[in-house]
């Protein structure tokens, strides 16, 4: 629902920005065009960002990787910032749309941002150049209380019988794969030919049970009480629990998706000083803070963890999971054009039976 | 006079320009795609593609679904344009009215609010348990896509049946039944074949687009039923395959104008797409 909502008023908004800019309004200091997930950031902050520098902001925002990568590169539109998922980054640097970061610029994201984020960031960005945590998390298991008696800790839950028509399952090719592959036991970058001729079996055999496959809709739809089980993104958990206390996460033992999702700046970005400080304001620990409190997705910022006041949250075990005790959390890898091509053929196949 | 038509010329070279812009120019796009390969290559590999398995199936489907849901459209339309043309109210403006009003609110919010209908949790259950009904349960499933085409659909087919129906001399009808015909007669003699001009521009109006749609199929079948126009906006979208997304709308367009063709040769007035 709220894809179609946000394009219709993120068109709207940016034909806005765009008459905006028409008439001379843009900031005293410049501008900076910004693409970010759909609900990644309090607005708040935009404004304070405005204020502070003088820049002004054009914000659009995608729902998946997939469909913001093919605007990026068609070149079409100008953006200077955008907030692309780990395995997205990796096919971004391999196809030389990216601009490296000039850290003297940015102190704020070299001091506050943990070091062993810098260090998983390594697994799709190998000199930590282009990009600068945002959020991460995990994928896993959201589940309602009163509906499911059982425990959960399997992705087979979602092959169960019994939950046939209340089964959430991810609209994107790469996590439902990702939950088939986990599920018997391959390795979610898999691109041998008969592991995934398994998972898509595996999904197909699953779908009479799927009630339907949606992206930000679990999270309304597990809150109205639509469903008992669906696939969410950890960050998504937290906010679902304050509205609904019945619902509990957890990440299911087969092992899931660990994603960092980082900022980056475009190769062709025009406003290269501006997104320098943009996504170093984005990693001042108040900010940071103020981003979380809205968004709950996992912070990256040390610094920003230290200034939540809750206890629970600042030690909760969903949004700041202690990923050790996990052996077989993997994250996403470009698979190459080969491998996307044929994920998006099964998937296809998947869709239409 | 050589002045009236260079000025009509003038006047008509926003609207050229516009159909250059906005029609041929993207449609030539469409075939340039549509007919290479990655490398810039001709081929037909990206209009073959709708032989392969799941593109064909896509393709009968939303056939199969547009047809039904033109049908249903034309049996609700026909008794309802019937009545408000026997109406005789001269507020011709009124009943275009009442009908335009539900389109000045947005396409896609009064399809959203037909999955809060829906839903399992949604508004109709909740009123059918209250009444301890059995509820209903259509969200996800091909009855309520076809719901939502014949829904958001309905006026483009009522309207153009309205306009030829008003159009009918009365005095056709009435000497009719001066020669002894009765309702029934004078209905399939008279009214109906005058009134195939709005039938055949109904059918496109409310066929094409049912055909084509990938946003009502989306909400209101849970991403679990591939149309054809599914199809092709994932290849944009997610697979960012353009040529094939192309070629497929190509293959989309023969069908389009068949429509229209058949449109063209029963409505030769145009009578009948005069909203």
């Amino acid at each position: 629902m709220k894809k179609y909502l946000s394009v219709f008023c993120m068109s709207t908004a940016v034909l806005l920005s765009l008459a905006g800019c028409g008439t001379g309004t843009s900031g005293e200091n410049g501008e900076v065009v910004v693409y970010n997930w759909g609900e990644y950031l309090d607005p708040e902050v935009l404004d304070i960002f405005e204020e502070e520098t003088g820049i002004k902001v054009i914000y659009d925002e995608f729902e998946t990787n997939e469909i913001m990568y093919p605007k990026v590169e068609s070149g079409a539109s100008e953006y200077d910032v955008i907030c692309p998922s780990d395995y997205m980054i990796q096919k971004m640097i391999e196809n030389d749309l990216l601009a490296e970061l000039n850290f003297d610029n940015m102190p704020n994201a070299k001091a506050n941002i943990g070091k062993q984020y810098w260090e998983q960031s390594q697994q799709f960005d190998p000199e930590n150049k282009y990009s600068v945590p945002y959020c991460w998390g995990t994928v896993g298991i959201l589940y309602n209380k009163t509906m499911v008696d059982e425990p959960v800790d399997s992705w087979s839950i979602l092959w169960d019988e019994e939950y046939k028509d209340n089964i959430l399952m991810q609209d994107s090719v790469r996590d439902a794969f990702m939950v088939a592959l986990k599920l018997n036991g391959y390795s979610m970058n898999s691109t041998d030919v008969s592991e995934l001729e398994t998972a898509k079996n595996a999904l197909i055999e699953q779908k009479p049970l799927v009630q339907a496959y949606v992206i930000d809709q679990v999270r309304d739809k597990m809150i109205g009480n639509e469903a008992a089980i669906g696939v969410i993104y950890s960050g998504e958990a937290i906010f679902t629990q304050r509205e609904n206390p019945d619902l509990e996460y957890v990440i299911p033992k087969e092992g899931t998706n660990v994603w960092i999702d980082s900022w980056v700046m475009t190769k062709d970005s025009q406003n290269k000083e501006n997104a320098e400080k943009f996504i170093d304001f984005m990693c001042r620990p108040d900010i940071a803070l103020k981003n979380f409190e809205y968004i709950t997705y996992s912070t990256p910022n040390d610094a920003a963890r230290d200034l939540i006041e809750d206890e629970d949250i600042k030690n909760s075990p969903v949004a700041f999971v202690d990923l050790s005790q996990y052996s077989n959390l993997e994250t996403y890898q470009y698979l190459g054009e080969d491998g996307d091509a044929l994920y998006n053929e099964l998937w296809k196949e998947v869709k239409s039976n | 006079m050589k002045n009236s038509k260079s000025s009509q010329r003038l006047l008509s070279s926003p609207y050229i320009a516009w159909a250059v812009i906005f029609i041929i120019v993207p449609l030539c796009m469409v075939f340039y795609y549509g007919l290479t390969d990655k490398t810039g290559a001709f081929t037909f590999e990206n209009i073959a593609a709708i032989m392969s398995a799941e593109h064909a199936k896509a393709l009968w489907l939303s056939l199969g679904l547009s047809l039904i849901s033109t049908v249903i459209c034309f049996f609700i339309a026909y008794p309802l344009a019937m009545i408000l043309a026997n109406m005789n109210v001269n507020q011709h403006s009124f009943i275009v009215l009442i009908f335009i009003l539900p389109m000045w609110m947005n396409f896609l919010l009064r399809t959203l609010a037909w999955q809060t209908l829906l839903e399992k949790t949604g508004v109709i259950n909740n009123v059918l348990s209250f009444l301890h009904l059995p509820s209903l349960n259509i969200i996800n499933t091909p009855y309520a896509i076809v719901l939502g085409m014949v829904y958001n659909f309905l006026p483009f087919m009522v309207l153009p049946l309205y306009n030829s129906l008003v159009k009918i001399d009365p005095n056709v009808i009435n000497a009719a039944k001066d020669l002894g015909a009765n309702n029934v007669q004078t209905f399939f003699k008279i009214t109906f074949p005058l009134s195939i001009p709005g039938i055949i521009s109904g059918i496109t109006m409310v066929f094409i687009p049912a055909l084509t749609t990938f946003v009502i199929s989306n909400l209101l079948g849970g991403s679990k039923i591939l149309l054809i126009g599914n199809v092709i906006e994932e290849s944009f979208t997610q697979a960012g395959n353009w040529h094939l997304g192309s070629g497929l709308s190509i293959v989309l367009m023969i069908f389009i104008i068949v429509n229209m063709v058949a449109s063209a040769i029963f409505d030769k007035d145009g009578e009948g797409s005069a909203l």
